[in-house]
């Protein structure tokens, strides 16, 4: 499946009520097929996966962000550039841990949430769980594992939305990108 | 109407969406036939159905009433194509009983795929969706129809709109 080189830089911005919708569609959808929230979890962050590791070219081609220096610089550009990129958010960074390799992304509003309530038997169910995938899938294309999960969610009670991510090593140039 | 989020990450959804459907109904049924596909694009066209129906309810909120089924359409093809799939239909026939046939010279779902032959086979699960939410849109406007989609040629596409009188 190719993508088309002659789309411009600009005027990709789409109705967000569609894409807020149908990421709502296909949750409960995944809520049918799985007989548990865990599966759909694990389901929606491989589907995040998918999309973040084709995503990414999409990305470096139109942001004409270079390397990044360190997992610092690194979280800027995807808080400041990609979130802003895509949903139209741009989260803050903060809480680092000491050592510079674990950070967190402080969503006030959520794109992917609006219109939604969880039904009291989905307790397990991390309704955003896609977004862990992508940026995952994403980084692990320029060379980076991470480790991704949200740890507050402001539809299950917190005031904001905070996913956690944890640098976990460089991956070698040469070897290929994990398959999934 | 906000208007935020990004087509790129959008198309992607979509496709994982579709690929999602498909693998599901294969790992409960092994080789697809006829049948399973069947079951696959009607998933995927329920799915567009109630998202349609949102949509309209957002979009008409504030319009005034419709003065026909041809004025509805005309919405369809117009404001709900634009807000939806970035561009307005390009053409619009009806044989005034019912039938309409919307055509787009280059329909945003498919505009992603390459134009070779084996994607011409596999357009029709990239166009379920959609038919579900022109189906959703006009069922909300007090519409019942069914609605399907060819391609003869990618990425242009014809949807075709049958309205069911009562």
């Amino acid at each position: 499946m190719s993508r088309q080189s002659n789309r411009t830089t600009d005027n990709k911005k789409m109705n967000s009520e569609l894409f807020t919708l149908t990421y709502g569609a296909l949750v409960t959808q995944l809520c049918k097929d799985y007989e548990n929230d865990e599966e759909v979890n694990k389901q929606l962050d491989k589907m995040g996966y998918n999309i973040g590791v084709r995503m990414i070219e999409d990305f470096l081609a139109r942001s004409s962000v270079g390397r990044c220096q360190d997992f610092r610089e690194t979280a800027d550009v995807i808080a400041k550039v990609a979130f802003k990129m895509y949903l139209g958010v741009t989260p803050s960074v903060t809480n680092w841990s000491p050592a510079g390799d674990e950070f967190s992304l402080i969503l006030e509003t959520n794109p992917l949430v609006d219109f939604v309530e969880l039904p009291d038997n989905h307790n397990a169910l991390v309704y955003s769980n896609l977004l862990c995938g992508v940026l995952r899938g994403a980084l692990e294309m320029v060379q980076m594992a991470v480790d991704v999960r949200f740890a507050q969610d402001t539809l299950r009670g917190d005031n904001v939305t905070e996913i956690r991510m944890k640098f976990i090593k460089r991956i070698e140039e040469n070897l290929p990108a994990g398959d999934e | 109407m906000k208007d935020m989020a990004d087509e790129v990450l959008f198309d992607f959804l979509h496709m994982e969406m579709v690929s999602h459907v498909y693998k599901e109904q294969q790992s409960s049924k092994g080789e697809l036939d006829s049948k399973d596909r069947a079951v696959c694009v009607s998933i995927l066209e329920g799915m567009g159905f109630r998202v349609g129906q949102g949509l309209i309810e957002r979009m008409t909120r504030d319009s005034p009433s419709f003065k026909d089924e041809l004025d509805m359409m005309k919405f369809i093809c117009k404001d709900f194509w634009t807000q939806v799939f970035r561009k307005q239909i390009d053409n619009l026939r009806t044989n005034h009983q019912g039938t309409y046939v919307l055509q787009d010279n280059k329909f945003a779902l498919l505009a992603q795929l390459s134009s070779g032959k084996q994607y011409l086979e596999d357009a029709p699960k990239y166009l379920a969706y959609s038919c579900g939410l022109v189906r959703g849109a006009l069922s909300n406007l007090g519409l019942e129809s069914v609605v399907t989609a060819e391609v003869s040629l990618m990425p242009s596409c014809k949807f075709q709109v049958v309205i069911q009188k009562l």
